[in-house]
């Protein structure tokens, strides 16, 4: 029984130059899992936003917090959003082995997210002046909400980092690294959507 | 038992090459990193099992509190204590997790596989779980064990109420282990997606695996909810913030309701495994398959996407509009349909199987017998003005005990007695076995079906003393005596499995003449499960002998796979071969990140931040190494050092 | 310690019955023979049994009980009929292969279950529409206040409060205005009326009738920390003179003291900590942090039921009651062993 087809075929340089094994990965299952649980934590935040807003009476935000201003806001989605493309296109790369491709897309990503976590930290400053997470359930959800997004966009860009690294040092791009890639991709591209719904929640639903 | 002949089919040297890439070396160290499946659904077991029995010695410490009117064994901080810690043991620290001690062992070998699909992840599952329940219990000894019951209603569960840890350790306990279910849901759904072995097509898994699996999709759908709960009330407790804070426009019936959009799946999540047991119990000792397999799934799956509509009826008194109670209440009514199906799918094969009464069929009949007269109360509650007078009496207390221990635990004993010989390759003692399912039988019975009567007679739940005055004494009586043979009865059981293991006749792959897969292979099973990955042709592989004839003469060298620690993905529908995967080695890293959690959340629990602080930083750099994209390659050869 | 709660005591039964009331519950057989078997087991005297119901809401509530008895009796004689018929005649050991009789599961497991859960579901959908409805809006009312552990009770156009006892006129809806001062309580009077919880910030209602006049027992039902086993109150349905003599008695200042006793009594209790606490009205103590005394010496229990309401239960309540109601918000008294004898025996005068 010499013949080991089965991991020839997963393992050698044919396989490699597809895009990859036949079929999804555990990986890829996995981080889908792990993002549907995610995004139900998601829900439940926002969902609770609503509660609390619906229960709480007609006047929201309540007691002197103004309106929440939209302009830094749609600043920041149009930093965060469009960096869902340079990652598709680094995922691209990575697929068809160009490292350049993959190590600009990852760069690219990054300087985005980046902005947007700046940006965010200017947004609070400056509330933080007006009111703060212990003032009342308004200001206890804005920042919960906001700040837990924040996180995420945090994470995702350790991850893009990591995957940085690990570009910039060398070594084929094999599927190990591909799934790696292609996981942080949607994760990334989730934590994106979720701010669009963020941005809904809790910047637009107030002046409808 | 050991094989000491090669199986048909499989070469010595293939054999030898198979036991050097999955055997683990039985060190300390071995002991602590092990990723094999079946060790660590062991300890699942045990754990859970310890942390059984330190919950129900809670519960007969509160039977003798409550065995007469004005009894002065417990003070009410202990009392509250003690059922607070009951209820949330026996549901989170026993119940889930030793249900997904019988999927972590039984699921990779009932689909013909080699391990779950992340093996690390489920080590790293048990850790976390070993940790959460010990951060929990350890509270106890100290006076500072949750105290809120096991749903810590807001208000009641804020700093101004309730000051002190006890809800700091619910809150933060709960977060802790929540990470450990998470983790192991989405292990069974990719695992049971992608391993199952050649030919098992979407209709031919077993039904226990369809009830893992959604099992593990309600959690990964209805733990955010107490997360995010959970979240919530340790920021209000600690930090000031308001959410559940009337005086600050916050809500305290949003706790309720993000609770039982968990809650109520939850006690599915609890009861479906259990579910899942009796199907896969039941062919073995009625001699042939399940009835109406189809509905069986169907069921299932109904079960667990109507399981999310039916939150309210935990809230039927606290004054929210008709109209939302009406629909919350047809929900709850229409969710009897789909269990009605697979309790007669079962009666339907025993009445056409032929009955081998052997223990697990006891069990299994207990099992019926007590899930219904549980399952009928149940849609009583359904109706919101009878749930509205018996609400938060002794009626719901026996209302869940039954449908509990009559849903779970029983299953789970079955499923004990029935798997015993596979998990430790001895057989029990029938006639042990008999006494101890009699005495639980009873015990069970005895204990709580007077409950249903003082519950009607007004007595309410959570009361640590009662007065003598309203004729409830003598009825609690008879549920304590209830109680202490119900304990007795148990530790037969815990007798039983201690006499297999010590001095059990050996045990044949198949004591049983069962149908799934688990039964093909040896008792206990080597560590790499299967020398050949069989090729499945039913529902009853075992029964089958085209997929027999594929493990022996017939085996062929794809689904051999000697040459590294590899196992075989399939497709998800049909378990189309796809391509070998190689497994991870054992591993310390799940331990340590485990334990940096443990540090990081015990740093929170007494307000040490910094500590917290570093602790969040060891998480994140374990995390790191753990999934260092140009790691050491798993492609590029399979022996990896 | 037994506090009795006896249905009867002073009141005329039949008084309380208006004509064309609709129909009590059948005393079944299996009702009676339940009660019966409770009384043998239990201590003696009569539980507050939601099956024995003495107002229009329960007896609504236990009409459906015995509606749904009997239909689980019946599913459950049909399970364990089919269960035993398998265990019985079903032995052996051969494999078979035959049947899957899908029609016999999906018409017993499913159908069968439809239809009947559909009738009953409308059946209880009119019980849950019939208690909802809510009282004329010039019914009497009652504001229950919930504390950690006692209710505060209060009626609109009285100035005074009582504590723990909620009287009614027989006959009559009574609206009950439901608030809680802390956390979450639940008011719950089984043979009167299901429960309705007491919400942290809001207001809830629900309202009682008893058709007879009686002493019924109420309790908190809602978890509520240390004391929720000593949260009970009582629901005192009496004649409509009886009640407005009652009530015409909250609205005036407390009874004076007659005694020198009761005056020396009186000056401890206004010039001592009590009057932090607790109001007596027409007299110093206005406090409000405690149940209002000015009619205790009447009531029925002392701590929300947590003892008889007898001389001797007093002067331990007073002296220490964390002995008695293991931390309930009253501390320990510094009353001097002079004093109390005068102290209990003024608040027993109080009526
Ligand atoms: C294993 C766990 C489990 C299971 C399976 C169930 C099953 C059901 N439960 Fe239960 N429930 C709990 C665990 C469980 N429950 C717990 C823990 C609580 C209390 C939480 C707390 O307060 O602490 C609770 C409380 C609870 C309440 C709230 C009570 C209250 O607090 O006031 C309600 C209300 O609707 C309810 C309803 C139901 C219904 C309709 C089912 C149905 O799924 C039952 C369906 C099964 C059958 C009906 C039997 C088989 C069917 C047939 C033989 C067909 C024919 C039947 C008929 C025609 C009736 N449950
Ligand atoms: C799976 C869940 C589960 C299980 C199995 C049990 C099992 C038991 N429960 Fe549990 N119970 C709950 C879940 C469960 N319970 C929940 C969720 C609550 C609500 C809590 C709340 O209100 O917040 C509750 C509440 C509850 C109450 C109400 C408390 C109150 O409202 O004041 C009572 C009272 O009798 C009780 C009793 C018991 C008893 C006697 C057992 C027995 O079956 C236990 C038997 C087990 C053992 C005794 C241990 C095993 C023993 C051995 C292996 C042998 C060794 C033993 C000896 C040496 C004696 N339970
Ligand atoms: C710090 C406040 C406080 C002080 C001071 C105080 N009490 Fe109380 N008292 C309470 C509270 C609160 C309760 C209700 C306790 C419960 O039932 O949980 C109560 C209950 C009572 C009751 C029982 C009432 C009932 O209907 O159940 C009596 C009688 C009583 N107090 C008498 C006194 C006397 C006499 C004094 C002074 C010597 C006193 N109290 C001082 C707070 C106080
Ligand atoms: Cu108030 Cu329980
Ligand atoms: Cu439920």
């Amino acid at each position: 029984m010499t013949d080991r087809g089965g991991i020839m075929a997963a393992t050698g340089a044919e396989a490699l130059s597809t895009e990859l094994p036949a079929g999804r990965s555990t990986g890829w299952w996995g981080m889908v899992m792990f993002v549907a649980t995610e995004a139900t934590l998601f829900a439940c935040l926002l969902g609770s936003y609503f509660y609390l807003r619906f229960q709480y009476g007609p006047q929201w935000p309540p007691g002197a917090i103004g309106t929440p201003e939209l302009l830094k806001p749609l600043i920041m989605t149009a930093v965060l959003l469009p960096s869902s493309l340079p990652m598709v296109w680094a995922e691209h790369g990575s697929r068809h082995g160009r490292r350049w491709q993959l190590r600009c897309g990852l760069g690219a990503t990054m300087v985005l997210g980046l902005t947007f976590l700046t940006l965010q930290a200017i947004e609070y400053a400056e509330k933080l002046r007006h009111f703060t997470l212990t003032t009342d359930v308004y200001g206890s959800l804005f920042y919960l909400i906001t700040g837990f997004h924040g996180l995420h966009v945090l994470v995702g860009l350790t991850m893009i980092g990591w995957l940085l690294a690990a570009a910039l040092s060398g070594g084929t791009i094999d599927a190990h690294r591909r799934e790696r890639v292609r996981n942080t991709a949607i994760y990334w591209h989730f934590v994106d959507a979720v701010w669009v719904a963020i941005l809904f929640t809790i910047y637009l639903s107030p002046r409808l | 038992m050991a094989t000491t002949s090669t199986p048909p089919g499989v070469s010595r040297v293939d054999l030898a090459r198979l036991t050097e890439h999955w055997a683990e070396s039985p060190s300390l160290r071995g002991w602590f990193s092990t990723v094999d499946h079946k060790r660590i659904g062991r300890r699942y077991l045990v754990t859970a099992g310890v942390f059984f029995v330190l919950a129900g010695l809670s519960a007969l410490a509160m039977r003798t509190q409550l065995a007469r009117p004005e009894a002065g064994l417990l003070s009410p901080e202990e009392y509250n204590q003690l059922f607070t810690m009951h209820g949330t043991a026996m549901i989170f620290l026993f119940a889930t997790p030793m249900l997904f001690g019988f999927g972590n062992y039984l699921v990779p070998l009932m689909i013909g596989a080699r391990d779950m699909a992340f093996p690390r992840l489920n080590a790293f599952g048990y850790w976390v779980f070993l940790f959460a329940g010990l951060f929990m219990w350890a509270s106890l000894p100290f006076g500072a064990a949750p105290n809120n019951g096991w749903f810590a209603y807001a208000p009641l569960s804020s700093e101004q109420h309730n000051p002190g840890l006890h809800m700091d350790v619910y809150a933060l306990g709960l977060l802790f282990l929540g990470i450990s279910t998470t983790a192991a849901s989405i292990n069974f759904i990719v695992t049971a997606l992608k391993l199952r072995a050649p030919g098992m097509s979407l209709n031919r898994v077993p039904l226990f695996v369809w009830a893992i699996v959604a099992t593990a999709f309600m959690v990964i759908f209805a733990l955010p909810a107490l997360n995010l709960d959970n979240a919530m009330l340790f920021l209000d407790r600690r930090f000031d913030t308001h959410f559940f804070d009337p005086s600050a426009g916050g809500n305290v019936l949003l706790w309720q309701h993000l609770f039982w959009i968990f809650g109520h799946p939850d006690v599915y999540i609890i009861v479906m495994p259990g579910l899942g047991i009796v199907s896969a119990v039941l062919p073995a000792f009625t001699r042939r398959g399940v009835v109406g397999y189809p509905l069986i799934v169907l069921s299932i799956v109904a079960i667990a996407i109507i399981s999310f509509g039916v939150w309210v009826h935990h809230m039927f008194a606290t004054g929210l509009p008709q109209l939302s109670y009406s629909f919350f209440s047809a929900a709850s009514t229409i969710i009897t349909i789909p269990s009605g199906l697979q309790i007669f799918a079962w009666l339907a094969t025993m009445l056409l199987g032929r009955l081998v009464i052997r223990v697990p069929l006891l069990f299994v009949v207990g099992f019926i017998v007590t899930f219904v007269l549980g399952g009928v109360t149940g849609t009583m509650f359904a109706l919101t003005a009878f749930d509205q007078q018996v609400t938060d009496t002794y009626f719901v207390v026996a209302h869940f005990h039954y449908v509990l221990i009559g849903g779970a635990v029983f299953p789970m004993l079955a499923g004990i007695y029935y798997w015993l010989p596979k998990i430790t390759g001895r057989m029990y003692h029938e006639g042990l076995g008999r006494w101890a399912f009699w005495l639980v039988f009873a015990g069970m019975h005895v204990t709580f079906f007077p409950m249903h009567l003082y519950g009607l007679f007004g007595m309410p739940r959570r009361v640590y003393t009662y007065a003598s005055e309203p004729g409830w004494g003598g009825w609690n009586l008879v549920s304590t005596i209830g109680s202490y043979v119900l304990a007795l009865g148990l530790l037969l059981v815990l007798v039983g499995v201690v006499h297999a293991v010590r001095r059990g006749r050996p045990a044949p792959p198949d004591p049983w003449g069962a149908d799934t897969l688990e039964w093909a292979t040896t008792s206990p099973p080597e560590p790499y499960n299967f020398p050949v990955l069989p090729r499945v042709h039913s529902l009853h592989p075992v029964w089958d002998e085209r997929t027999a004839e594929s493990t022996g003469e017939g085996a062929t060298a794809d689904r051999i796979l000697s040459e590294g620690r590899v196992t075989l993905l399939t497709s998800e529908l049909d378990a189309r071969v796809e391509r070998p995967v190689p497994m991870p080695e054992s591993t310390l890293k799940p331990l340590v990140l485990a334990a940096a959690l443990l540090v990081l959340f015990a740093a929170l629990l007494v307000a040490w931040y910094p500590v917290a602080a570093v602790a969040a930083v060891v998480v994140a750099a374990t995390i790191a190494v753990w999934l260092w994209p140009a790691g050491p390659s798993r492609t590029s050869g399979v022996a990896t050092p | 310690m037994s506090l009795s709660v006896d249905t009867t005591a002073g009141m005329t039964r039949s008084a309380a019955r208006p004509a064309g009331r609709r129909r009590q519950p059948r005393p079944l057989p299996v009702l009676t023979a339940l009660c019966g078997l409770a009384l043998l087991a239990g201590c003696g005297g009569d539980p507050p049994s939601a099956l024995n119901p003495a107002g229009t809401g329960a007896a609504r509530v236990a009409n459906l009980w015995w509606l749904l008895f009997w239909i689980s009796l019946a599913v459950v004689a049909e399970v364990m009929a089919l269960l035993i018929w398998a265990l019985v005649f079903r032995r052996g050991n051969v494999r078979v292969r035959h049947g899957q009789p899908i029609r016999f599961v999906a018409i017993a497991g499913a159908g069968l279950p439809f239809v009947i859960l559909v009738a009953v579901y409308g059946v209880g959908l009119r019980d849950l529409a019939a208690l909802a409805v809510d009282p004329d809006p010039d019914a009497p009312t009652v504001e229950v206040t919930g504390h950690k552990w006692w209710w505060e009770v209060r009626y609109p156009g009285a100035s005074g409060a009582t504590a723990n006892e909620i009287h009614i006129p027989v006959g009559e809806r009574v609206k009950v205005r439901l608030r809680t001062d802390d956390v979450l309580h639940s008011f719950w009077v089984p043979q009167l009326m299901p429960k309705t919880d007491l919400i942290a910030g809001e207001t809830r209602e629900t309202w009682l009738r008893a058709e007879r006049a009686g002493r019924y027992r109420g309790q908190c039902a809602e978890y509520c920390g240390t004391q929720h086993a000593h949260m009970a109150f009582l629901v005192v349905a009496e004649p409509r003179t009886d009640f407005d003599a009652w009530l015409t008695r909250l609205n005036a200042p407390a009874r004076q003291p007659r005694t020198e006793a009761e005056r020396r009594g009186q000056q401890a209790f206004v010039q001592g900590t009590c009057a932090a606490c607790h109001a007596v009205r027409g007299t110093g103590a206005q406090g409000q942090v405690g149940p209002d005394l000015s009619n205790v010496g009447s009531r029925w229990s002392l701590g929300a039921g947590a003892v008889p309401n007898d001389a001797g239960h007093l002067g331990g309540w007073i002296v220490n009651s964390q002995t008695v109601k293991p931390g309930n918000a009253m501390p320990p008294q510094p009353v001097s062993a002079a004093a109390l004898p005068d102290l209990i025996t003024y608040l027993r005068s109080l009526d």
